[in-house]
């Protein structure tokens, strides 16, 4: 995990849920952050944006802090790099 | 105080056209959610709706009329004159005078708006159509209706999101029961199946991407609906004495706001409206057999209402049959209080109480008996219908069988 995914993260839940940038630490849990269900929603929508990728739904319910939050963005960034790659393929 | 009979009945909705096509759904336990016909759903995170099914105006409007109502005012209009026809009323000068009508909507003409909304942005036109206000107003099924019968008494429209027609409906049976009115056409109509709506519910993430479970633990969510259900209410007295059929009675009526959260339901505010509809009633919570439940088949739902359920009834909540009729006819909103206030009615009425469909799998969370998925034969006295909207703002209303 890159350190600036990590940055971009962390700065999507700050600026979304407007609390300081270093409350918000790689391994905060969002319980912790005081982070609701709507809170989250909006989050994931921050995080749509900044790395113009979809999070279904099914990959956010297990989703409980900052880390879980950063390895499943890259997952969906490594798929999209992949899908990108097949298709200059084609 | 007078007693208040429901002496009209109408509903369209994704289970029928009129309430005894819906009351044979209900009967049959047969879901209406299918695959979204009315708007492209290709690029929405789910696909299925509770649609009114191959819906035009034609055959209920002419051509000029339709152009000046938007499908959620046409619902409501479809409705009304089917509760009034189902009333037999016979309009004099004077009751289209005392008549009142409230009707329940959260989002209006959203399909109209969508339109212009389109127009001026994406292509970039510099006018859009002259009627899109009219049109998209919350209140024009209020109007269409005044205006269909000639009614002139109070008329208004509520909107507390899915609570809109429970809260219609109450205010409703409170002028009739206070004198008031003699007769109210009470209910709500909605249609929110256009484009911009869909993508914000998908943004909520509170939308199933297959059908709507709820109280089962592989519930994902609601699925939208739309439609309408209207009811003719007047004083019990008055409508045996002209002979009109009662199908039920309203007898009490209970609101609470939570407080709390914007979206996350809360048991207490729940069960503090449950309350408030049994006080309203003077009934004992021991009296209830049916409960329609608000059962949306979200995660939080379900189990935040099963738990207020539990503080409400106690141990009694053990013997209640509850069911989300939503499962069948989606969650049409500002119309869902009316058509399950229809489907207590049917309950109360017919002896039969409605399934909860498409229940899978038991869910600690809710163990209570939810009538999973065949309707059931039971004579039931008293029942309540709970409806808990987001923003936190709760109606239940309670019946009596006629």
């Amino acid at each position: 995990m890159s350190d600036d995914l990590i940055e971009r993260v962390r700065k999507s839940i700050a600026t979304s849920k407007r609390i300081p940038l270093e409350t918000v630490a790689i391994d905060s849990d969002f319980q912790q952050l005081g982070i609701d269900s709507m809170d989250a929603v909006e989050i994931l929508f921050a995080l749509e944006n900044e790395f113009d990728i979809n999070i279904p739904d099914d990959e956010v319910r297990s989703v409980r802090g900052v880390r879980d939050m950063c390895v499943g963005v890259e997952k969906l960034l490594a798929a999209k790099a992949a899908a990108a790659e097949t298709q200059a393929g084609q | 105080m007078r007693r208040v009979a429901i002496t009209g009945l109408g509903a369209i909705c994704a289970l029928g056209r009129t309430t005894a096509e819906v009351a044979e759904s209900l009967r049959q336990g047969r879901s209406g959610i299918a695959p979204i016909e009315s708007t492209d759903a290709s690029q929405l995170r789910f696909r299925n709706g509770a649609e009114v099914r191959g819906y035009s105006h034609q055959g209920y409007f002419d051509d000029r009329r339709a152009d000046f109502i938007d499908r959620f005012a046409q619902f409501a209009v479809i409705a009304a004159r089917e509760a009034v026809t189902c009333a037999g009323v016979e309009w004099t000068p004077e009751l289209r005078e005392a008549a009142a009508i409230i009707t329940g909507s959260c989002v209006g003409g959203q399909s109209t708006e969508d339109v212009g909304f389109h127009d001026v942005y994406k292509m970039g036109l510099n006018r859009v159509h002259p009627l899109t206000i009219p049109k998209t107003m919350a209140n024009a099924g209020a109007s269409h209706i005044s205006m269909e019968f000639g009614i002139t008494g109070p008329s208004y429209t509520i909107s507390t999101a899915c609570s809109s027609a429970g809260h219609a409906i109450g205010q409703a049976f409170w002028m009739v029961r206070n004198g008031i009115t003699d007769l109210a056409l009470a209910g709500g109509s909605e249609a929110p199946f256009s484009f911009g709506i869909l993508k914000a519910w998908e943004a909520m993430r509170v939308v199933s991407p297959e059908t709507c479970r709820p109280f089962s633990r592989d519930r994902r969510g609601m699925v939208l609906g739309e439609g309408a259900a209207m009811l003719v209410l007047e004083p019990l007295e008055a409508a045996l004495a002209r002979g009109a059929k009662v199908h039920a009675e309203i007898v009490g009526f209970g609101m609470s706001a939570d407080a709390c959260h914007i979206t996350q339901p809360s048991a207490d505010g729940a069960a503090k409206a449950m309350r408030a509809a049994l006080r309203d009633a003077g009934l004992s919570a021991e009296a209830i057999g049916y409960v329609n439940a608000h059962g949306t088949g979200t995660l939080a739902n379900d189990a935040t209402e099963t738990a207020a359920l539990k503080a409400v009834f106690g141990a009694h909540a053990g013997k209640l049959a509850i069911s989300s009729t939503k499962s069948m006819h989606g969650h049409a909103l500002g119309a869902a209080a009316a058509l399950e206030c229809v489907a207590t009615v049917l309950a109360l009425r017919d002896g039969v109480l409605p399934p909860t469909a498409n229940y899978n799998l038991p869910d600690p969370d809710c163990d209570l008996d939810v009538i999973p998925n065949q309707s059931r034969q039971a004579q039931v006295e008293w029942a309540i219908s709970n409806s808990f909207a987001f923003g936190g703002l709760n109606a239940v209303l309670a019946l009596r069988k006629a």
